[in-house]
């Protein structure tokens, strides 16, 4: 097993510190790019691309928190993108509240879904979330205690590998289901959409918009920061030893479950506030962001990027989701075939993904 | 009136003159009554009642509806054998009055497509002339005239020598009890030998008693009426308890309302069981396809240790399998299914070996590898049959056998598909397991999955076996893919839709079990099923995932866990 870290160095590795610098000079360089250089200039960004590259990151957030669990270890969840859209709708909540009197129907606190469903009030669990900050502890909550209730019920009794891995999946899946019947509350098949503002901030402003990617490049970098910092600790080599041998590390005297469950968790509320942040970027939450197969692309970008490495989930991900923006938009036909391609190709080419080419690797496999 | 209840199909009975056989007879009796006509010297008598029922035939033309209804009730009391074409033809809108003369006739087949329509003489049946529809006029008809012709189409029927017809008969008079008809079932009752029609005879007349002066009657009447499911019965049992305008009850004598709640109660009772039963065999017929589609993946994902998330997309193909052999043989849509069942063994067994040979044999002991690995694979298949064949989703037929339903009794039917559906899974269900169990593959299957190592120091080509059991889990996928032809759109997603089921499936029943395969697929179906009712469909598969989750929480392994060193993989 590779020695791990120590403390101190949490983010002293070469890798580390391109990764957190990039993200710096990105968080830098694309507002200035879009709101000081003039249009007219060839260097201007386009409001577009601010919102293409939050996105990106809010998706590298989640395949950090996949990585977390899944590269380090040994728990490959299909259905972290449930905790992502938990996350996106708690925001999605407060966004709601904030358009108040201003929807289509006019009515001064009920979204346009429930007068459109004939509701006179508000059901209990949409109270509070006009205040943003109780929103903000709904997103790292909700997904927070469902996996803390999953993962209790799945580690306990030892469920593992991909026995755990198709029960996440049944999870998302039920999840979905439940998300698109109107009567939840939660605006059924269309979810929600027609956001007008965050904490009084226009969301089609250009301000706003690179607000939220350097508070995405910020929650991206804390993430990378935190779990790094998980595995640098002593818990990160009983991670690594859950990993690469469970049941020895049972026998040895820890408490197996207790950690599965607290870096799930964790990874859980990682995705969430990902999720939380991805929903004023594009502007809608829907039920689609459940299925399945998104789980799976998460994976897919882990895989492509590097397993184990952290970084690499990140890069994976802004990597994957590029190809896929370039190739659905120039050739539509392609991209399934490219990106079933690359799965296949990078599992048995590159099991260690992008990041096994690079000379030296870190986290440690 | 024949005992012993011929063939129905079988022409006039011997022993009687032709021209007055009684009874309604079938065309081709008419037809040959007809040959009789043209080629036998006719007695004298026969030939007037001919003459005189052609006259009141005639007098349809130019008839209104009240005029038409007493007619047609005119040519039922004749008794002339031609009485049941005629009104046949007249509920039929096969009734047409030739313009030329008049003269009424019956049309052998009514479609605007037919540049002429084939006259046959109303009396016997003889073909006449063939006439440009346009110089023919039809005779038409109403509501009300038609639910006429139905009643006393039906006290003909009752006459009949076929029995299901006989049945039939009855049970469109209940619906409209009258004194003539009763008096008809009154007397049909002393002759009827058949158990079924005497029943529903038996209420028709207990439904009339229920009218009867004398309480002791009615409470009779009750009693025979209860337990018994036709609607009409039911409907009349509970208007007995309603309250008339005075707020008294409708019904005068207490005994008789008890003993009618009591009916009632047996009535719905019964009704209940069989809902249950009902239930269940949707559930069983819902079960019969989870088991369908995931017997495959029990043997590249139980047997294997494979996690084949393409499963699905194999279904896919075999499903187009069906639609491009439906394509191919547009006049046999009938055999159509036969020959897509082995077709689609093949095509998806081929590209399962094909996926094998270049993918998941490099992968092999790395299961989460080959869940990424065979996910890009399916993209590449969905992308592939998009490429083909357009997103959009394309249209399998039914075959003919296959629609239709099986009437058990009034409160419980089956369509034929879900009968079908369930046997073709137990078909498959057991070709595999005697697969596995007796051929020399199944053997060779068996022992590399026990021990690899051992099986190859014994001179089993493992590579040939993991190639050839992957294909053969394919080749099931793609089975079940013509299954879910008659189920469900034959789309670029048919997969996706099944593989999370699918897994349940397998996970439940434990993993490397064929039979968990199969019990765990039927109770998942069945639940899924018993929850509708209370929670609506989603609601219950939502239930049923969360049960799921719960359950294997406390048996990690499934409902039949594999024990011993196999076990201890994963």
């Amino acid at each position: 097993m590779a020695i791990a870290p120590r403390l101190p160095a949490v983010i002293a590795d070469r890798a580390s510190l391109v990764f957190l610098a990039s993200l710096a000079a990105l968080a830098l360089a694309a507002p200035i790019l879009n709101l000081a250089v003039p249009e007219s200039s060839p260097l201007h960004l386009s409001s577009y691309a601010v919102g293409l590259i939050g996105k990106y990151l809010c998706y590298a957030m989640l395949a950090v928190a996949v990585d977390f669990i899944w590269g380090f270890c040994g728990i490959l969840s299909l259905g972290h993108a449930a905790f992502f859209a938990l996350g996106g709708y708690a925001m999605g909540m407060y966004l709601m509240r904030q358009i108040g009197p201003r929807g289509v129907y006019g009515h001064p606190i009920l979204p346009d879904f429930m007068v459109f469903l004939n509701w006179t009030e508000l059901p209990w669990f949409w109270y509070g979330f006009d205040q943003f900050w109780f929103a903000l502890v709904m997103v790292a909550l909700v997904p927070g205690a469902l996996a803390f209730v999953f993962g209790w019920l799945a580690f306990r009794s030892r469920v593992t590998g991909v026995y755990l891995s198709i029960i996440t999946q049944a999870l998302t899946y039920a999840l979905m289901l439940a998300f698109f019947r109107n009567d939840m509350g939660f605006g059924g098949n269309n979810g929600f959409t027609d956001f007008k503002d965050l904490l009084g901030f226009d969301l089609q402003s250009d301000a706003t918009r690179s607000s939220l990617l350097v508070a995405t490049a910020v929650a991206l970098g804390a993430s990378y920061w935190t779990c790094r910092a998980v595995l640098a600790s002593r818990a990160g080599r009983v991670l690594r030893a859950i990993r690469d041998a469970e049941s020895r590390t049972r026998f040895l005297g820890y408490r197996v479950d207790a950690y599965k469950l607290w870096v799930f968790v964790l990874s859980a509320v990682l995705a969430g506030v990902a999720g939380a942040l991805y929903v004023p970027q594009v502007g809608i939450i829907n039920p689609g962001e459940f299925e399945p197969i998104n789980s799976i692309e998460v994976v897919i970008w882990v895989a492509v990027g590097g397993r184990g490495t952290l970084y690499g989930a990140a890069a994976g991900a802004v990597l994957v989701n590029y190809a896929k923006t370039y190739f659905t938009g120039a050739l539509p036909e392609l991209w399934l075939y490219a990106l079933g391609a690359m799965f296949v190709g990078f599992t048995i080419l590159l099991p260690h993904g992008l990041a096994g080419v690079l000379p030296r690797r870190s986290g440690g496999r | 009136m024949a005992t012993a209840r011929p063939d129905p199909r079988a022409p006039v009975p011997d022993g009687r003159r032709p021209g007055v056989p009684s009874g309604m007879s079938g065309s081709p009796a008419c037809l040959l009554l007809a040959a009789c006509l043209l080629f036998c010297p006719l007695p004298a008598a026969a030939e007037t009642d001919d003459q005189g029922f052609r006259t009141l035939v005639g007098e349809f033309a130019g008839a209104n509806f009240r005029e038409k209804e007493a007619l047609v009730e005119r040519l039922a009391a004749t008794g002339h054998p031609g009485v049941p074409a005629v009104l046949t033809a007249l509920l039929e809108d096969r009734l047409f009055e030739r313009e030329r003369d008049g003269r009424v006739f019956v049309v052998e087949e009514n479609d605007e497509r037919l540049a002429a329509f084939q006259l046959l003489d109303s009396a016997s049946l003889a073909d006449v002339e063939a006439v440009d529809p346009e110089l023919l006029r039809r005779i038409i008809t109403n509501n009300r005239l038609r639910r006429f012709l139905r009643t006393t189409m039906a006290r003909f029927g009752l006459s009949g020598p076929d029995a299901a017809a006989r049945l039939d008969a009855v049970r469109e008079l209940l619906r409209s009890l009258d004194a003539p008809t009763l008096d008809l079932l009154r007397r049909r009752a002393l002759r009827e030998t058949d158990p079924d029609v005497a029943f529903e005879i038996e209420t028709a007349l207990a439904l009339e008693a229920l009218d009867h002066g004398y309480p002791g009657v009615r409470l009779a009447a009750v009693e025979t009426l209860s337990g018994r499911l036709n609607p009409v019965v039911r409907n009349r049992l509970a208007t007995l308890l309603e309250t008339n305008e005075d707020g008294g009850p409708l019904e005068a004598d207490a005994a008789v309302r008890a003993a009618a709640v009591d009916a009632l109660w047996q009535i719905d009772s019964m009704r209940n069981v069989y809902s249950v039963i009902e239930t269940v065999a949707f559930g069983l017929s819902l079960g019969s396809v989870l088991v369908l589609v995931a017997i495959g993946l029990a043997i590249t994902f139980g047997v294997m240790g494979v996690i084949n998330m393409a499963h699905g997309e194999l279904m896919m193909l075999g499903a187009y399998t069906t639609y491009v052999v439906q394509l191919s043989m547009p006049d046999l849509i009938g055999i159509s299914l036969l020959v897509a069942v082995p077709a689609a063994f093949l095509v998806a067994g081929a590209a399962g070996v094909l996926i094998e040979r270049t993918v998941i044999r490099f992968l092999y002991g790395r299961p989460l590898e080959t869940l990424l690995a065979t996910f890009g694979v399916s993209l590449v298949l969905q992308q592939l049959v998009r490429s083909v064949f357009s997103a959009n989703n394309r249209a399998v037929v039914t075959p003919a056998w296959m629609s239709g339903t099986l009437q058990f009794n009034e409160a419980f039917s089956l369509t034929y598909n879900r009968l079908y559906i369930v046997l073709f899974a137990i078909i498959v269900f057991g070709i595999v397991l005697a697969v596995l169990k007796y051929t020399r593959l199944g053997l060779d299957i068996r022992a590399v999955s026990q021990n690899r190592a051992m099986a190859r120091a014994m001179g089993v080509r493992s590579e040939w076996v993991d190639a050839m059991t992957f294909g053969l889990g394919a080749g099931i996928a793609g089975v079940a893919g013509v299954a879910l032809t008659q189920l469900t759109n034959v789309g670029p997603n048919l997969g996706q839709s099944y593989i999370v089921d699918s897994f349940m499936v397998v996970v439940f029943g434990g993993v490397g079990n064929l039979w968990g395969t199969l019990i765990g697929g039927m109770s998942l179906g069945i639940l899924n099923k018993l929850l509708e009712p209370f929670a609506g469909a989603v609601l219950g598969k939502i239930l049923v995932l969360i049960a799921l989750i719960l359950f294997i929480q406390r048996r990690p392994r499934g409902l039949f866990p594999q024990t011993g060193r196999a076990a201890e993989g994963a």
